[in-house]
C-alpha cells in the first residue's frame, strides 16, 4: 500500500517520477525545469537524480520546446514538456496544432505521437498578465489533441501517467491555484479511464459541471446551497477532449438542470460545447436552459480585478438560482 | 574546418579561374565549387572529393530521372490529374548532391519540394503525388526510408530534425540528420529556434538551405541583409556556401557536415546557392515579378547539362549510356502517368481514420452519424 497524502505539485512530481523509473525513453524538457525545479518546483529534484540528459533544461523557446519535442518522439522518445505559464504557449501553438496534432494522421497512422504538453494554467494567484489565462477551448477546437485536466492529487498522479502512456499528444492543464491542495494518492492503485468524468458530490436538484481549478469552487457552492436546502451534484469532467457526455447525460436526466461551470471567457468556451450537446441529447429531460459561468469577453485582467473576473462562489449559486427559478 | 569556411579564403588562380560569380551581386562570397559551367572539374582546398566514372554516371542518371519525373508532375497537374504541383526545376544538383551524401541510417526531413532527396532515400516517386493529387496528406512511412513526410508549414521541420538529432545523441548512435529548407524558411522563427536549439545541445543534424532566390514572389534580399550562410556563425556553427548547381560540390560539402555531425562535430549550416528555373507551385506565375534574362543567365548553369558536358568532356559516358537513360526516362514517366491516373480516391470514411493513436469519442461518434447518414442514400436507392 502506497498511499500518501501529497499537493497537487508533488504528486505530478512523483508522477513524473514514477514515469522517468519505468521507462527510459520518458525526458522531460522545458524552461527552468533542471536546477531550479521549475518556478512552481514541480520539477523539484528530478533533474539531480536523473541527469541532464533525461531532465532538459531548455532555450526559452517555446516553439523549439515543442517542435523537437516532436522530433525526439519521431526518434522513439516520450517527451514531457513543461510550458512555463498558460499565455506563454502562443509560440508553440503552431507546432501543437499544426505539426503535433497532425503527425498521426498524415503519416497514415504509421508513426505516432506520444507527447504530453503540461501547462499550469488558470488565475488567482496575483500575477501579472499572460499567466493567469485559461486557454483550453483553443486546443479543444483542434482534432488530434487530448486535453485533460485534474482537479486532486491523486487525479495528478494518474492522470499523468496515462497521458504519458497515451501514444497521442495530450495536452496536460494543471490547475496552478490548486498546486498547494493536499488529498491521497494511491500509487498502487488501478486508475479508472482517463477520460471519463466522476461524481464528487451526489445531488438531485442541479449538476454543476467543471474540470480543474472550478472543482472545488463548486463543491464549496454545492455545500453552500445545502445549507439553503438545495442538493446539487458536482461532476468533475477531468477531461476536455473528449469530453465525457455519457456521464453529464446521465446527471442531468436525474437532475433536470445543468450549470457549467469554466474559468476560461464564456464565448465559444467549453461550457457552450457542453451546453449545445446536451441540449441536443437532453432537450426533454430540462427544466431549465443549461447556463454558463465563466470568464469575460475580456482579457484576462490585472490580478486586483481578477476576483471580479473568476467565478466565484457568489456567481456560481446565482447561476444556480437563475436555473431552478425556471 | 573554418566556422567561415569561405568568406576570408582568397580566390585561386589557375582552376578556379574558370567558376563564375554568382548572380547575387558585388561582394558576394565565392561559393564552393567543383564542377563548373563549362563542365570543368576544379578543385577546392577543404572539398576533395574522389568519384568513381560510374558514380559520376550515376549522378547523372538520378538527375535527369528526376527532372523527368518532375516534369512529369507538372504535365499531369496540368492535365487536372494533380490540384498542385512543386517543381524542383533547376534545383537537382542541390538535391542529388546532398541526398547521395546521406547513409541509410541517417534521417532527412524535407519540406515540400524535395523529390530528387526521396529519390535518394529510394521513396517510390509516386508516393509523393498523393498529398498533391488530394487522396492523402502525407501518404508513406517515414521509417522506410528515414525520409519524413513533407511539411507545407515553412521552417517546422527544421525542429524537428533538430528533436530527432538530439534523440540520435541520446541513443549513442553515430548517424545524422539532414533538414530542408528554402531561403524564406529562414526568417521564420522556428528555424531561428532550430539553431539556437541544435547549437546549444551540439546536435547532430545539417540545415540544408536551397537558396532558390525567390520565395515566392520575395527575393532573398527581403528575407535577408547578409548572406545567408553567415548566419550560422552567430549560432556558433559553421556555414558555408556552395554552388548548389554543381552536383559534385554539393556532394562534397554535403558529406563533410554529415561526417562533422557524425562525429561529435555538432550543426553545420548548408547554404546551397542555386535558383527555381520555374514557378513556386502550379499556381503561381513568376512573370508577374522576375525577369526572363535572370532566367536565361541560370540557365548556362543549368546542374544536368554541365554534368553531361563534363561526362562527354572526360569520355566517361558514351551515346549508348545517354540512349538508355533516356528510355529509362521515358518509362519513368510512363509509370508515374499510369499509377496517378489509377491512383483512387480514399474510402469516405478515412476522414475519421488515424485521428488518434488511441481512440477518441467524439471521432467514434461523429464516424457512427456519417456511415449512417451515408447509409440513408444507399436505403432510399434500393426502394
Amino acid at each position: 500500500m502506497a498511499t500518501e497524502k501529497l499537493s497537487i505539485a508533488k504528486a505530478i512530481n512523483a508522477s513524473l517520477r514514477t514515469a522517468l523509473e519505468n521507462d527510459p525513453k520518458v525526458v522531460i524538457m522545458g524552461e527552468d525545469v533542471g536546477k531550479l525545479g521549475g518556478v512552481f518546483r514541480v520539477t523539484d529534484g528530478l533533474q539531480k537524480d536523473f541527469g541532464e540528459e533525461r531532465v532538459i533544461d531548455t532555450p526559452l523557446a517555446e516553439s523549439g520546446i515543442v517542435g523537437t519535442a516532436i522530433g525526439l518522439a519521431l526518434r522513439g522518445y516520450r517527451p514531457v514538456v513543461e510550458i512555463q505559464f498558460d499565455g506563454f504557449v502562443f509560440p508553440a501553438y503552431d507546432q501543437i496544432v499544426t505539426q503535433l496534432a497532425k503527425m498521426h494522421a498524415r503519416a497514415l497512422g504509421k508513426i505516432k505521437m506520444p507527447v504530453v504538453v503540461r501547462i499550469p494554467y488558470g488565475g488567482a494567484i496575483g500575477a501579472v498578465e499572460h499567466h493567469s489565462e485559461s486557454p483550453e477551448s483553443l486546443f479543444a477546437h483542434v482534432a488530434g489533441l487530448k486535453i485533460v485536466s485534474p482537479s486532486n492529487a491523486s487525479d495528478a498522479y494518474w492522470m499523468l501517467q496515462q497521458a504519458i502512456q497515451s501514444d497521442d499528444p495530450v495536452i496536460y492543464f494543471e490547475p496552478k491555484r490548486r498546486y498547494h491542495d493536499r488529498s491521497e494518492v494511491d500509487t498502487d492503485a488501478i486508475p479508472g479511464p482517463l477520460h471519463t468524468a466522476r461524481t464528487v458530490r451526489q445531488g438531485t436538484d442541479l449538476t454543476l459541471a467543471a474540470y480543474g481549478p472550478m472543482v472545488k469552487t463548486c463543491l464549496e457552492a454545492a455545500a453552500a446551497a445545502a445549507e439553503e436546502g438545495k442538493n446539487l451534484e458536482v461532476l468533475d469532467l477531468r477531461s476536455i477532449s473528449p469530453i465525457d457526455f455519457d456521464a453529464i447525460q446521465a446527471s442531468v436526466e436525474r437532475t433536470r438542470r445543468l450549470v457549467v461551470v469554466h474559468e476560461a471567457p464564456v464565448f465559444f468556451g467549453s461550457g457552450a460545447e457542453i451546453a449545445a450537446r446536451i441540449t441536443e441529447r437532453c432537450f426533454y429531460h430540462l427544466e431549465a436552459p443549461v447556463l454558463r459561468v465563466g470568464g469575460y469577453h475580456a482579457p484576462y485582467p490585472p490580478s486586483r480585478l481578477e476576483d471580479e473576473y473568476l467565478p466565484g462562489l457568489d456567481r456560481v449559486l446565482d447561476a444556480v438560482d437563475r436555473a431552478l427559478a425556471y | 574546418m573554418t566556422v567561415d569556411s569561405t568568406a576570408a579564403r582568397k580566390p585561386r588562380g589557375g582552376k578556379r579561374a574558370g567558376a563564375k560569380k554568382p548572380a547575387a551581386g558585388a561582394g558576394e562570397p565565392e561559393l564552393v565549387q567543383l564542377l563548373t559551367p563549362e563542365g570543368e572539374r576544379v578543385e577546392h582546398p577543404d572539398y576533395a572529393i574522389d568519384v568513381t566514372p560510374e558514380e559520376l554516371r550515376g549522378l547523372y542518371r538520378d538527375m535527369v530521372l528526376t527532372r523527368r519525373f518532375d516534369g512529369e508532375a507538372t504535365t499531369l497537374q496540368r492535365q487536372g490529374e494533380l490540384g498542385l504541383w512543386a517543381s524542383l526545376l533547376g534545383q537537382e544538383a542541390a538535391q542529388i548532391g546532398s541526398g547521395r551524401a546521406t547513409r541509410d541510417d541517417d534521417y532527412v526531413f524535407p519540406t515540400y519540394r524535395e523529390h530528387g532527396v526521396a529519390w535518394c532515400r529510394g521513396v517510390d516517386p509516386t508516393n509523393l503525388l498523393g498529398m498533391f493529387r488530394g487522396v492523402n496528406n502525407g501518404g508513406w512511412d517515414p521509417n522506410e526510408n528515414n525520409f519524413h513526410l513533407y511539411t507545407i508549414v515553412i521552417g517546422s521541420q527544421a525542429l524537428h530534425a533538430t528533436g530527432y538529432a538530439m534523440g540520435i545523441t541520446k541513443d549513442g548512435a553515430d548517424s545524422a540528420v539532414i533538414a530542408y529548407f528554402g531561403d524564406g524558411a529562414t526568417s521564420q522563427g522556428d528555424v531561428a529556434e532550430a539553431f539556437t536549439f541544435a547549437a546549444v545541445y551540439n546536435a547532430p543534424v545539417v540545415f540544408f538551405c536551397q537558396n532558390n532566390q525567390w520565395a515566392i514572389s520575395e527575393p532573398t534580399e527581403k528575407q535577408t541583409r547578409v548572406p545567408l550562410y553567415r548566419r550560422a556563425q552567430g549560432y556558433g556553427f559553421p556555414g558555408v556556401r556552395v554552388d548548389g548547381n554543381d552536383v559534385l560540390a554539393c556532394l562534397a560539402v554535403t558529406r563533410a557536415a554529415l561526417e562533422r555531425a557524425r562525429t561529435g562535430q555538432g550543426p553545420t549550416f548548408v547554404e546551397a546557392f542555386t535558383y527555381r528555373m520555374g514557378a513556386h507551385t502550379t499556381s503561381d506565375d513568376p512573370t508577374r515579378y522576375r525577369r526572363d534574362e535572370e532566367r536565361e543567365l541560370w540557365e548556362a548553369k543549368d546542374p544536368i547539362l554541365r554534368l553531361r558536358r563534363h561526362l562527354e568532356r572526360e569520355g566517361l559516358a558514351d551515346a549508348e549510356f545517354f540512349a538508355a537513360l533516356e528510355a529509362e526516362s521515358d518509362a519513368l514517366a510512363k509509370r508515374v502517368r499510369e499509377t496517378v491516373r489509377a491512383m483512387p480516391d480514399p474510402d469516405s470514411t478515412a476522414i475519421f481514420e488515424n485521428i488518434y493513436a488511441d481512440g477518441h469519442a467524439l471521432v467514434d461518434e461523429e464516424r457512427e452519424q456519417f456511415i449512417a447518414y451515408q447509409a440513408s442514400f444507399a436505403d432510399e436507392e434500393s426502394k
